[in-house]
């Protein structure tokens, strides 16, 4: 039997992302994801790497677009309000096609907000962030053997594509423990980066990492570019965990809401309701397959006032979709979904809007 | 025929978009001078700032990166570490370097990183057309200073090779100027010592070379290598900081 150890969500990710042959990381501390760079800091060194406290997230950030650009494998971490001074940075990362890994464990908002775990930086994950027309791919695992194995998949991402990808925890995944396999099956993909400015030795043309171009057709065109790598993107790596048949009621959340639920729908069978749950692990790509077929109504359950569900109405036109939330760090109670449930029910189960 | 004078490797043939009289396309050629005499192009990595020297990345021959505005030092600071056998060396303005990018040059200086900061200094902001710069003189007249900087709106001017040289990371900082034939080969001079510093590991260069804005100043070019000489070296003293 493969040796399992228990590890923390942070701890895990920083343990997939040495694995996955990240050798920098470029940090600076706040709660509640400081154990990824504690982690970082004490094993880094251990692995022929560096780990550098930066004096600002501002700087972290653009540490990893200069060691990105010489052509390794980098990560970041923080929190959302560090996440949020990261985004000029991130935005010259995706403007200069740069591979790289960012880790937010999601805590509340908006402004200082508070430490207790949250959901609220869907949107800023998943359509932006920063300036500009770009997207991440964004991953929401929701056990922290999941958080192990996409920290490995997200570095082979991001140097397929060339462009960031953000794992999206909460400070509840960020902080439990979980037994993982102590031995990663997934050998990382790592492939040859010619464009990196790792010096030319004076045997090839130089190579520029930039996202200036002042001539609008040519700066259309790399946007255009860009744009179509998106559209492999979104061919190629949507990712669902769906579990509906028979139900008659469906519910849909990624990382620990997706959890909660699946408590909640331990107590709705004790009351004779059959209900699913369909599990975006891409949030970008978001899995729009996955509600394709759905022909019964959806409660969208988030740590946010309502951000998911906007995609999950786009996903399925044709239900009647809820939205049941908590924010703030209060965490979504699975009798309270249960109410919500059994409420969005009695108000009609005639499922085509 | 004898070749007696060519363009040095280090400098790529595109042509640049400074100004008449600007003092920009001096400093680049010293710099690529100074690459191609110690023999280091292959293992060279500029990164541009933002502002005038932003299309830096065309000009010379060596890897380039184009950094965010002031951020340079932390580019830098990522390629760095990556490959330490490479000479990386940032290529920045007063507004990029002491306003928005304050703390990178700061922290780059502190933790003693092995790169070499080029700092021109010409008391404004040139690319956005002329706005008063942290290094602006008191009573220099800008478009954000239309009646001059005053030391009770605006505040005093700051010196960063002065600031810089009280950190123990900084090894080598120095203050020059591209006025004259003899503070151009001095400039050249430090830049080459500051660029042998890295080599040795000695930990973080600083060359603040003097500039003009010919343009921005309102000035002719003639005119703004005076107003350089007689109004900014007695605000800016020439000179070696640390050695």
């Amino acid at each position: 039997m493969a040796e399992k150890v228990l590890m923390k969500g942070n701890e895990a990710i920083a343990y997939a992302a040495v694995h996955a042959g990240c050798r920098y990381f470029f940090g600076y501390p706040i709660t509640p994801q400081t154990e990824i760079a504690a982690y970082m800091a004490k094993n880094l060194p251990k692995a022929g790497g560096v780990f550098l406290q930066a004096e600002s997230e501002i700087a972290a950030i653009n540490m990893v677009y200069g060691a990105a650009g010489a052509g390794a494998r980098v990560m970041t971490s923080s929190s959302s309000p560090g996440i949020s001074l990261k985004q000029e940075g991130i935005s010259y990362i995706a403007g200069a096609d740069l591979p790289c890994v960012i880790v937010n464990i999601m805590r509340a908002g908006p402004g200082l907000g508070g430490i207790l775990p949250s959901q609220s930086d869907y949107f800023q994950a998943t359509k932006g962030g920063g300036h500009g027309d770009y997207h991440m791919i964004v991953l929401a695992p929701s056990t922290i053997q999941e958080m192990v194995d996409i920290t490995v998949e997200a570095f082979d991402l991001a140097d397929k594509y060339r462009m960031p990808v953000m794992i999206l925890g909460d400070g509840i995944l960020g902080q439990m423990m979980e037994p993982i396999e102590l031995n990663i099956a997934k050998t990382p993909e790592i492939i040859a980066k010619p464009w990196a400015t790792t010096g030319t030795q004076c045997k090839r043309k130089k190579n520029i990492i930039n996202s200036l171009n002042t001539n609008a057709p040519e700066l259309e065109q790399w946007n255009i570019a860009r744009q179509k790598r998106y559209d492999e993107v979104i061919a190629n790596e949507p990712r669902a965990k769906t579990d509906i048949e028979g139900a008659d009621v469906i519910f849909s959340a990624f990382g620990t809401s997706a959890r909660i639920c699946k408590t909640a729908i331990e107590l709705l069978a004790e009351k004779g309701i059959k209900a699913g749950l369909i599990r975006p692990i891409t949030l970008f790509p978001f899995p729009v397959y996955a509600y394709k077929d759905v022909k019964k109504p959806i409660i969208v359950v988030e740590m946010n006032h309502g951000q998911m569900v906007e995609d999950v109405r786009l996903a399925a036109p044709n239900v009647r979709v809820g939205f049941y939330g908590r924010s703030g760090g209060m965490v979504p109670i699975p009798a309270d979904i249960v109410d919500y449930t059994l409420k969005f029910i009695n108000e009609g189960l005639s499922e085509i809007v | 025929m004898k070749k007696i004078f060519s363009k040095p490797a280090a400098l790529s043939g595109e042509t640049r978009h400074y100004c008449p009289g600007c003092t920009h396309g001096i400093i680049h050629r010293i710099i690529a001078e100074a690459i191609d005499e110690l023999g280091i192009l292959g293992r060279t990595i500029g990164i541009a700032p933002v502002g005038c020297a932003v299309f830096a990345y065309n000009y010379f021959e060596c890897d380039m990166q184009e950094a965010a505005h002031g951020r340079a030092p932390a580019v830098a600071t990522g390629i760095k570490r990556v490959l330490p056998e490479s000479v990386v060396f940032t290529y920045q303005g007063d507004g990029d370097l002491a306003a928005i990018g304050t703390a990178e040059t700061v922290h780059a200086a502190a933790r003693g990183e092995n790169i070499t900061v080029i700092f021109v200094n010409n008391c404004i902001y040139g690319m956005t057309g002329g706005q008063m710069a942290p290094t602006s003189l008191i009573g220099q007249v800008t478009q954000t200073t239309p009646y001059g900087r005053t030391r009770e709106n605006q505040g005093f001017p700051i010196g960063i090779c002065e600031m810089i040289a009280t950190l123990e990371g900084a090894s080598f900082v120095k203050r020059c100027a591209a006025d004259s034939v003899t503070h151009v080969k001095d400039a050249k001079q430090s830049i080459k010592t500051a660029f042998q510093r890295q080599i040795d590991n000695a930990g973080f260069s600083i060359v603040e070379v003097l500039s003009t804005c010919p343009t921005n100043w309102g000035m002719t070019p003639e005119k703004a290598l005076e107003w350089l000489r007689d109004s900014m070296i007695p605000r800016f003293p020439l000179g070696s900081f640390k050695e």
